[in-house]
């Protein structure tokens, strides 16, 4: 049980049932989807990018617990970014969810903050493709790919 | 071993009378003692593939350690050895659907094959601009991409029959669809994501009445009912080992001799062969003709001995049981608060899928996966049939010969550990 509980932090159900930023983003002037086929998980992550910089950000979809609050969370640490600060982040993100599940202390980089809640996903390998779904999109939208994004 | 079984049932008291120990069949398979995450495995996941008795797995040791060579090749000992056994098993699955000849039951890599072949030489001959391949909503993906493959190349059309709100297909609908421009229908026997029992027999009687030809999908039924293909009067049927308690990459796709010879190679190779010159190479009469290059031949002796273990259970036996598991799984189930079961087909068997308020199957995939309870979630490979459904996807508990009651009820606590968990 403690390990579910690893995995489904408190703040990461919370996410799940209410995520923040969630509907269409009418101002967007980016857009991308990203699909897990592996699971039918769908999102579309809308961007408002101005001068650089991730004024407005949110998203649409349907996912796991992981992946809603993964999207969740994403909207609220992306947003007033700047793109080059946005791609780090998925990198640190990234470093986070798959790094050594034995050293889960040492991998938590203190920069991450909030997103810190995900390193119980690292025991769960096949869940960590739920969790970077929507980064991916994000990814896809600022580099403006026609193409769906997928975690393949 | 059968015999064996129904003793033991006997002499039980006060119990329902079945006629199969399902103790022992656990005992046959060795991978059921297995504990994952410290829980004794729970494994319902069935549909997907099912696990190897000892006779599968020690007929791929004997065979590998004791009498292994290429097959119709040599005339020495092991060869004609190897030989035997491969064609023995071949007969055995020719009795096991019914098949009136050997030369009607082909061996191939499993079901997706199978269909892909129908398609591509079958089809290929058959299907024109304009024509009509009819499928239906509920068909896997293997029987569907293949025809829209032949169909995008011929410029004909896939069609396909829609399925009731229970799961069921709209059978009146499917009468109207075929036409005078329909090649052939490919349906399935059993819907691997909702469980449905397709009235296959009379779908047949129908196509036949206008001439059009029907292949059936029997992936998700072997292992639970019998098939006598002389019986539906089919003109292909196919299926996969894995499925049926075998070794992965064989299956067996039956196909009437006169369709058979009419039609031309899948494959070009070794063994599928008369004679070869550079101007001009003759092919061999089916099966052969189908079977390019060295086979499985591992993979279809121990399928040889997956439907032995099968049909010592017996078909009675085995839908006794089941059909027991599935009324205790139907019934559990609908006692979860939020569960809503997607398909409710009025004739089905046990394949459950369902999904849970408020709850994303993936998410009570993995909370089982730590009691231990393996189930499938996604789309299971039949998009159509989920999307039918209005989910994006669905978690799914198929069982099988050898699950118990108690598996059942260790289900239904998981899952309400997943309520527990994540509402």
């Amino acid at each position: 049980m403690s390990d579910l509980r690893d995995l489904y932090q408190e703040v990461i159900l919370d996410h799940g049932r209410n995520p923040r930023n969630f509907g269409k983003l009418e101002s967007a002037n980016r857009r991308a989807e990203g699909y897990n086929p592996l699971c039918g998980d769908r999102f579309t992550i809308y961007l408002f990018v101005d001068e650089g910089i991730v004024r407005d950000i949110r998203f649409e979809g349907s996912g796991c617990a992981i992946a809603l609050a993964s999207a969740s969370m994403m909207s609220e640490d992306l947003k007033g970014r700047s793109e080059k600060d946005a791609e780090k982040r998925f990198g640190q993100f990234h470093a986070l969810l798959t790094g050594d599940p034995s050293d889960r202390e040492g991998a938590a980089d203190p920069a991450l903050g909030k997103l810190a809640v995900f390193s119980g996903v690292r025991e769960f390998p096949v869940r960590v493709k739920c969790a970077t779904l929507p980064w991916h999109a994000f990814e896809a939208a600022l580099k403006e790919e026609r193409e769906t994004a997928t975690t393949e | 071993m059968s015999g064996e079984i129904r003793e033991a049932a006997a002499v039980r008291d006060g119990e329902p009378s079945l006629a199969l120990d399902v103790k022992k069949v656990r005992e046959d398979f060795p991978i059921l003692k297995m504990r994952i995450h410290g829980k004794p495995l729970v494994y319902l996941d069935n549909a997907a593939s099912t696990q190897k008795p000892y006779a599968v797995i020690d007929a791929y040791n004997v065979f590998y350690s004791g009498c292994y060579s290429n097959i119709h090749r040599g005339v020495y000992h092991l060869s004609e050895t190897a030989t035997k056994a491969y064609e023995d098993a071949r007969e055995k699955a020719r009795a096991f659907i019914g098949a009136r000849g050997i030369e009607e039951t082909i061996f191939v890599s499993g079901t997706t094959e199978g269909i892909n072949l129908v398609a591509q030489t079958y089809g290929r001959e058959k299907i024109g601009k304009g024509d009509e391949v009819l499928v239906t909503w509920m068909e896997h993906h293997s029987n569907i991409v293949p025809w829209q493959m032949i169909c995008e190349e011929k410029g004909a059309v896939l069609r396909a029959v829609p399925i009731d709100d229970r799961g069921d297909l709209v059978m009146d609908e499917l009468e109207k669809m075929l036409g005078p421009r329909t090649r052939i229908v490919a349906v399935t026997h059993v819907s691997n994501a909702l469980g449905t029992v397709n009235p296959v027999k009379e779908i047949v009687r129908l196509a036949h009445r206008r001439g059009i030809p029907v292949l059936i999908d029997g992936a998700q039924a072997v292992a639970h009912m019998r098939v006598d293909v002389r019986d539906l009067d089919c003109d292909f049927y196919v299926f996969s080992g894995h499925k049926l308690f075998g070794p992965t990459g064989i299956g067996i796709l039956y196909g009437k001799k006169e369709l058979l010879e009419s039609m031309p190679p899948y494959q070009g190779g070794g063994d599928m062969i008369r004679s070869v010159t550079f101007e001009k190479t003759t092919y061999n009469a089916p099966p052969y003709r189908f079977e390019a290059g060295t086979p499985n031949i591992a993979g279809a002796i121990s399928l040889g001995a997956a439907i032995d273990y099968v049909a010592a259970l017996g078909f009675d036996a085995i839908a006794e049981h089941e059909s027991a598991i599935q009324a205790h799984a139907a019934e559990v189930l609908s006692s979860i608060p939020g569960l809503r079961l997607v398909g409710d087909a009025r004739t089905r068997i046990g394949v459950f899928s369902f999904v849970m308020e408020g709850i994303h199957p993936h998410d009570i995939g993995t909370i089982l996966d730590r009691e231990g309870i393996a189930v499938r979630t996604g789309h299971h490979c039949a998009q159509p049939a989920v999307d039918r459904f209005g989910v994006p996807a669905t978690a799914r508990a198929s069982f099988a010969v050898y699950n118990t009651r108690e598996e059942v009820d260790a289900l239904a606590s998981g899952l309400l550990k997943v309520r527990e968990v994540l509402l």
